[in-house]
């Protein structure tokens, strides 16, 4: 079984799988019992002057059957007396002493950091975790994503964590920002050691279209929150790559937030550079056992790629993530049903048909049949291959025009049935590998069908 | 208008319960998000009136439910009866590409049912549909108030086409009403959605009316004076009484023909029938509905008797697992030979033998005691008013000769579809029957 165990900037624990900072981590009770399901850490319930939230709090974004895909809050930092947090994360850090038990903070003034950083500390916590990202309710009183929008303020604020932390300091970042290198070079800078993104994207979830109030409904009102669960994923990812990669910050260890549900979530993420990574959604939606999955999901997948740690297999997709300038103009796919598999649906010919390049033909049409349906481009021979699956009577396997086909893989990705429509690599239409910045490079970034102004901008320019 | 007909209480039939209740909101939206939406669906290829089943789903999945019942009505009129009692395993589902992978299909009875009702019960019919034309002045006699008739009457009332229903019966809606398994349709609800449809207007409704050849008296009208007052007419005949085993000891108490059985399940009060043990004799789906019912209905020992093998039976497979999963039992290979009776002649029991590829074998008989007989092998056809319109033909087994595109009989001014032409299908086959009926009537009154 492979080594979970990581060292987070100086911070151990006995595996990647932390609470974030959120409604999981609120208290006591509940900390210690994710740590007894097998979380390795957990960053508490955001500490600082006691709030007064609102009814409700959350809402759903639901699709299809799959419920919260993504979930939004207007819950604020927490509600408890700090007292009552400190005294339960010192009884937390006791009784696990060998588990990674992160204070978030978020204060105002320089003499609340100073206090909130020693009182925190004095529990025993193993690092700090300056919420610089909440985009609701705390921003316009000048904290949270107010901080994390603004490189100078975090920076700063980063400086007098930096001078009275006796612990590692991460900083949390938020996404709802332009360019997430400017925070990012911003904690940099203040010498931070750790950043953790991302918090949760500002957003309004959607509108109660009986009553026209967006949801989640205080009232007759409701106000902007924060976006979280899978659905985020894909933006987390982008943005700590973004900082996994950029020479000013790659430094600083990265805790990954944002959508991860599963060992594979959290694999991913590590890929891409996170030493560990918080969950919350899919607590929320599931509770902590899911960690058992986690554990041993992401355990054996170390295990089937021969890596003995997770630290193996830490940044192994950065390189891979390359400008678009630099990706291969030859690289060439087609896409290929496999007819024994194919339930004939025929998803793959609409999506193409209407939101790509028209080159997936249903047999047993007319010739006028094919025009009429929209394609241009019709092949000679579009061969009549029976679905093979038990039932599917009279139904044709659909035909991909490879003259058509660009290989943009969403046919593959509507199928309904896992592994019947594959992309595989054909030969390029260029002959040998040349990239976009290639083209720059040689003065050969010029399509034909380029604007007039265009060509006679590039003539004239021309030595 | 034809007051709405309401069945009285008291009949057994209201001692059933669904087998496959409506649906609620949320299961019909977890159900309609489980369908992937298919092009050219082989769901709507196998739906006799082509419903584009996959659009309404959708419409489901996003709870625009009246949008789905106007996709469903749009190609079937009598969409709610359908989903009631369509055998989806036969047709729609039966046709999902869920088959295919090994899953279960999408249950589109369910979900057409649930688009239907919840639909219907808030708006009427003519809201779902497209504006009436204005009247075109024709007029058109629809002979059998059955599944195909209200159909074309609906039909024809939206293009403006006035029509005479004309029902010999006291409870209109013929097999639908008064034939569908209770577990799945009750007569009432047949009903109601017959009065929906006459309250499209422009449809008049005759109970108690009988067509006939020649002079017509009290409760009669002649074929000529229909053909004489109307620019059209459909036959909608639907099929004459049960057939009889022609065995000794047939006539009499306790021997019921399966579709007279059911008839009187669903629609007569304070209808009682003793006993334990019960034995159905034939193979078809009527068999098999009145085996289930009379299982259904507390008899301890229902089997249905077979002449021939399972195999062999024209009854849907579902239908006979079904019963089977309620507890009737299938006797294979059997031919009930005489009707046994004590000597006030109550029934007894029967005189049963093997058979082999359908025929008695002789020499294997045995008694076997029985308290009830239903004999379901199958109905004869009513000939007798197809034959009074001249020009009208019959085929070898009774069935009114139509072009099956038309529908139009061997008499230009006459129409005809559903059971009578078709031997005895679906209500579903009947609606595009009556479609097709209705569209060649269309352009042969110069409506359009």
């Amino acid at each position: 079984m492979a080594d979970l165990s990581i060292d987070f900037c100086g911070i151990k624990s006995p595996n990647p799988f932390w609470l974030a900072s959120a409604p999981p981590a609120n208290s006591g009770p509940q900390v210690m019992r994710a740590f007894d399901a097998g979380w390795g850490g957990a960053v508490w319930k955001t500490l600082g002057d006691p709030v007064t939230n609102v009814t409700s709090r959350f809402w759903a974004n639901d699709y299809g059957n799959t419920r919260m895909m993504g979930l939004n809050n207007i819950e604020l930092i927490t509600d408890r007396p700090l007292e009552v947090n400190l005294k339960e994360m010192y009884e937390v850090k006791k009784r696990f002493p060998k588990h990674a038990l992160i204070a978030s903070l978020m204060v105002e003034t320089r003499e609340n950091w100073k206090e909130i950083i020693k009182r925190a500390e004095d529990t025993g916590c193993d690092g700090l975790e300056l919420n610089f990202g909440c985009p609701h309710g705390m921003c316009e009183r000048g904290m949270g994503s107010a901080v994390g929008q603004e490189p100078k303020v975090l920076e700063e604020i980063t400086r007098w964590a930096m001078e009275y932390a006796r612990t590692p300091v991460i900083i949390k970042l938020t996404p709802n920002t332009g360019d997430i290198n400017e925070p990012g070079e911003a904690a940099a800078r203040g010498g931070a050691p750790a950043v953790s993104l991302i918090n949760t994207v500002k957003s309004l979830l959607g509108v109660d279209l009986d009553r026209f109030v967006p949801n989640p409904r205080v009232g007759n009102q409701s106000t902007n929150g924060g976006y979280c669960g899978p659905a985020v994923k894909p933006i987390a990812l982008f943005m700590m790559s973004q900082l996994a990669k950029n020479p000013a910050t790659k430094h600083m260890a990265i805790s990954g937030i944002g959508g991860i549900s599963n060992w594979r979530d959290a694999a991913e993420f590590i890929s891409l550079g996170a030493t560990s990574v918080q969950v919350c959604t899919a607590v929320m939606h599931y509770g902590y056992r899911i960690v058992e999955d986690m554990i041993e999901g992401l355990s054996d997948y170390l295990d089937s790629k021969g890596m003995k740690s997770v630290n193996e297999l830490r940044g192994k997709a950065i390189g891979a993530y390359a400008e678009w300038g630099d990706l291969d103009l030859n690289y060439n796919l087609k896409a290929r049903i496999n007819p024994d598999s194919c339930i004939g649906c025929n998803l793959c010919h609409v999506a193409c048909m209407d939101g790509a390049h028209q080159c997936i033909l249903i047999p047993g049409r007319t010739h006028a049949e094919h025009e009429k349906a929209g394609h241009t481009h019709i092949p000679a021979s579009i061969p009549e291959v029976p679905v093979k699956a038990a039932g599917a009577v009279g139904r044709f396997l659909p035909v991909i025009d490879d003259v058509e086909c660009v290989g943009c893989n969403l046919c593959h990705l509507v199928c309904p049935v896992p592994g019947t429509i594959s992309m595989v690599e054909v030969p390029g239409t260029i002959g040998k590998s040349e990239t976009w910045n290639d083209r720059v490079a040689q003065g050969r970034d010029l399509n034909p069908g380029s604007l007039d102004s265009t060509v006679a901008k590039r003539a004239g320019a021309k030595p | 208008m034809h007051p709405l007909t309401v069945l009285p209480s008291g009949r057994l039939e209201q001692q059933f319960d669904d087998k496959k209740p409506r649906y609620t909101a949320a299961e019909a939206i977890t159900e309609a998000n489980r369908c992937i939406y298919c092009v050219d669906a082989p769901c709507i290829k196998a739906c006799p009136t082509t419903i584009d089943i996959p659009t309404f789903i959708h419409k489901i999945s996003t709870e625009n439910v009246k949008g789905a019942a106007r996709t469903i009505l749009a190609e079937n009129i009598l969409g709610a009866s359908c989903a009631r009692v369509c055998p989806v395993e036969e047709l729609c589902a039966g046709a999902c590409v869920y088959n295919a992978w090994g899953r279960e299909p999408i249950a589109i009875g369910r979900l057409q049912r649930f688009a239907t009702e919840a639909t219907l019960e808030k708006a009427p019919l003519s809201s779902l549909l497209p504006a009436k034309k204005p009247a075109t002045g024709k007029k058109v006699a629809l002979v059998g108030s059955g599944p195909a008739s209200i159909a074309a009457a609906g039909l024809l009332a939206l293009e403006g086409v006035q029509s005479v229903i004309f029902e010999k019966r006291a409870i209109p809606g013929g097999l639908n009403t008064l034939g569908i398994a209770p577990y799945k349709q009750s007569g009432q609800a047949a009903l109601d959605e017959l009065h929906q449809v006459l309250a499209l207007g422009g449809i008049e409704l005759r109970t108690g009316v009988e067509v006939v050849a020649g002079a017509a008296g009290a409760g009669q009208v002649s074929s000529d004076t229909l053909l004489k007052d109307f620019d059209g007419v459909f036959l909608g005949l639907g099929l004459g009484p049960d057939s009889k085993l022609g065995v000794p000891g047939e006539q009499g108490a306790g021997v019921y023909g399966a579709v007279d059985l059911i008839e009187r399940i669903k629609a007569e009060p304070g209808l009682k029938l003793a006993g334990s043990r019960a034995f159905v004799i034939g193979g078809g789906n009527t068999a098999l509905d009145i085996a289930h019912e009379l299982r259904l209905l507390g008899f301890q020992d229902v089997a249905l008797v077979y002449r021939r093998e399972e195999k062999d039976m024209s009854g849907y497979a579902h239908e006979l697992a079904h019963a089977r999963e309620d507890g009737a039992r299938l006797l294979e290979n059997r031919v009930v030979t005489e009707v046994l009776r004590d000597a006030k002649g109550a029934l007894t029991g029967v005189k049963l033998a093997r058979a082999k590829d359908g025929k008695a074998l002789a020499g294997t008989e045995e008694t076997v005691a029985v308290d009830l007989i239903a004999v379901a092998i199958g109905q004869s056809v009513a000939t007798g008013v197809a034959k009074a319109f001249a020009g009208v033909q019959l085929d070898a087994k009774g069935r009114v000769v139509v072009d099956p595109k038309t529908h139009r009989t061997g008499n230009p001014k006459v129409w005809s579809g559903g059971d009578c032409v078709n031997g005895g299908k679906e209500v579903v086959n009947g609606v595009q029957e009556a479609k097709l009926a209705v569209k060649d009537m269309l352009s042969a009154l110069g409506g359009k």
